[in-house]
């Protein structure tokens, strides 16, 4: 159809208008990439040269000080960020898996359709919806905010990518290895198990580490889950500080010493996604090596 | 569900016809049909989880949307004090960056994805295209906190002169604070750049060779080539990807929060302060006190989940219909 409209007119030979025009577009597309490289490597060297300076020990160490007095530190949210990370890891990945092992070796028909639908529509959730969701699922019921809510949060926001990860990792591993593990008289399960899964396993792994990474900066499901701490939280049910949140709370305030922290706990925020999202690459293709050679 | 644990694609069909069938309780044994349970029970609590989502916004919105109707998107009046909830500024001004946003966001993704797919020696592209994705996993807090202490400025700086040549336009007047639908746009812009570029390479790169050829053989220039044969080869990926930034850039909150003012009225200027239903939500939901004032913005939570979902559905149509048309043609 498409062909069939464009060689229905087909230009002739190029004269001089075409070619200006040829080389006016062509470097105009050049301008453009020039422009989206320019401005995302701006805004990562800005915040990595503003976060370095603002960077010192007690910053991992102290709790936050009161304004005006200098030397505090946000301990507190970067032991709050590991926590929902840990929590919204145990909720999302296992279900995220099972899943993902439901689609790729069971699933057929109606079944299949709506949970890979509704996954669809999980993903795309905006995640401040998701924050008023678990408020009225967690946080009404239990009549204060959590690191138990914001943990549900996160992990729910886990389940889509960690799914459709594994389920894609899963497809991609060869028939034959299926069929050889059936031919030996595996039952399907122990076919999955030692065969299906070890094969995918660095993909999987990837899958789940940038899943990781991704909701370790979502900050608007905090804001009414978790929602914020000076001080240490202790368990699961005292609301707890955390990195992407304090980043938002010092941003917005009118304290040069609060956006000096918020320019640190940026840098170690990103400084720690960047380092995931690498290593989760160096992984996969060292598996991708492993599995071909 | 005896079938479907049967029919992997790993099984040849015919091993099921050539020995006994098992029973159930046999595969349950052989504990297939334990991991299939198991499997499947982790597949549908997603299908709870997004259930008990929808419900909750439902019911916990029950008392704004029965008070006011229909009215709560359309009339301006936001006064929680006196229980008024009209969330037309809100409305707007999520419109307004979103449409400003993507108007900023497709010609340069556009240009850059035709760049890297069409011009561009293959491994410049992929370093490139990682640079740009690695940007993508860049948290929206992030964004906001280069939005107030950089973009702001620099923006604040160069507005009087683009006002001396723009000023007479209704959408460039009045006084520009530096928060504003514009800066917010600007920040949405860069933030759903990435999207467009990373899909819109893909797609265009699996363009088939011959349909360059073919249009090369006519004696086209490259551009002809890209643009009259390339690209409205792929353009049913191109719309999906701009969907998908769409819906980023409707939902997206803490980084427009954070440069947009937050201040409840409508402007027809772009440099005015404003506000958006995700900023709304993020800024007073902890603060709302009452029933109604909860259920409002619950309501506006219930408006932005139901429009997202329509645009990421129109989005999925769109790649699947590219995806049916790659196969059949």
């Amino acid at each position: 159809m498409i062909v069939s409209r464009s060689s229905s007119n087909p230009p002739s030979y190029p004269p001089l208008s075409r070619k200006i025009v040829n080389y006016v577009m062509l470097s105009l597309t050049g301008l453009c990439t020039l422009l989206v490289v320019s401005v995302l490597l701006t805004i990562l060297v800005y915040l990595l040269w503003n976060g370095v300076h603002a960077l010192n020990l007690n910053f991992f160490t102290k709790l936050p000080a009161p304004v005006g007095q200098s030397g505090g530190g946000v301990s507190n949210a970067i032991i709050g960020t590991l926590k929902l990370l840990a929590l919204a890891s145990s909720i999302g990945v296992p279900i995220g898996l099972l899943g993902g092992i439901y689609l790729s070796e069971f699933a057929g028909g109606w079944s299949a359709f709506t949970v890979r639908y509704t996954t669809d529509l999980l993903n795309g959730v905006p995640s401040v919806v998701m924050g008023i969701f678990v408020y009225t699922l967690v946080v009404l019921p239990m009549h204060h905010f959590s690191t138990l809510a914001g943990g549900i949060a996160l992990g729910i926001m886990m389940i889509p990518i960690a799914l459709r990860s594994t389920e894609d990792f899963l497809r991609a591993v060869p028939r034959s290895l299926r069929e050889g593990g059936l031919a030996l008289g595996a039952s399907k399960s122990e076919t999955i198990f030692t065969i299906v899964i070890p094969a995918a396993i660095y993909g999987i792994i990837t899958g789940i580490m940038l899943d990781v990474a991704r909701v370790a900066g979502e900050t608007a499901p905090l804001l009414f889950t978790a929602f914020g701490n000076q001080f240490d939280s202790s368990g699961w049910l005292q609301p707890t500080s955390s990195l992407p949140v304090v980043i938002y709370n010092y941003a917005i305030s009118p304290y040069d010493e609060w956006h000096q922290q918020a320019w640190a706990a940026g840098f170690v925020l990103l400084s720690g996604l960047l380092v995931v999202s690498i290593v989760a690459r160096v992984i996969l293709a060292r598996g991708k090596k492993l599995s071909h050679g | 569900m005896a079938n479907a644990a049967l029919s992997t694609p790993g099984v040849p069909m015919q091993s099921r016809g050539l020995e006994k069938k098992q029973t159930w309780l046999e595969r349950l044994r052989k504990g297939d049909e334990v991991v299939h349970l198991i499997t499947l029970a982790g597949a549908w609590s997603i299908i709870v989880i997004t259930g008990l989502l929808v419900q909750h916004l439902w019911v916990y919105s029950a008392i704004a949307r029965h008070t006011f109707g229909w009215r709560f998107l359309f009339t301006s009046t936001w006064d929680p004090v006196n229980g008024l909830f009209g969330a037309w500024p809100f409305v707007y001004g999520t419109i307004v960056t979103s449409i400003l946003a993507l108007v900023i966001a497709i010609p340069i993704g556009l240009g850059t994805a035709i760049f890297l797919a069409e011009l561009a020696p293959r491994k410049v592209s992929d370093a490139l295209t990682f640079l740009v994705e690695l940007l993508a996993a860049v948290p929206s807090v992030i964004y906001g906190l280069v939005g107030i202490f950089l973009l702001i400025p620099i923006l604040t700086t160069a507005m009087p002169y683009f006002q001396k040549v723009f000023g007479w336009l209704p959408i460039f007047s009045g006084t520009f604070y530096g928060v504003s639908y514009f800066s917010a746009a600007v920040i949405l812009a860069i933030m759903v750049v990435p999207f467009i570029v990373s899909i819109s390479r893909e797609v265009l790169l699996a363009v088939p060779v011959s349909q360059r050829e073919a249009m090369m053989a006519l004696g086209a220039t490259k551009w002809d080539v890209t643009w009259r044969a390339v690209v409205p080869y792929a353009r049913q990926g191109i719309m999906g990807s701009i969907f998908l930034a769409l819906a980023r850039a409707l939902g997206e909150t803490m980084a427009v929060t954070m440069v947009i003012g937050n201040v409840a009225q409508v402007s027809t200027s772009l440099l005015a302060p404003g506000y958006t239903i995700a900023a709304v939500i993020a800024n007073e939901f902890t603060e709302a006190t009452g029933d109604l004032y909860l259920h409002a913005l619950i309501e506006l939570g219930l408006v932005l989940f139901a429009v997202t979902m329509i645009i990421n559905a129109l989005a999925r149509l769109l790649m699947l219909t590219m995806k049916g048309h790659e196969v059949t043609g």
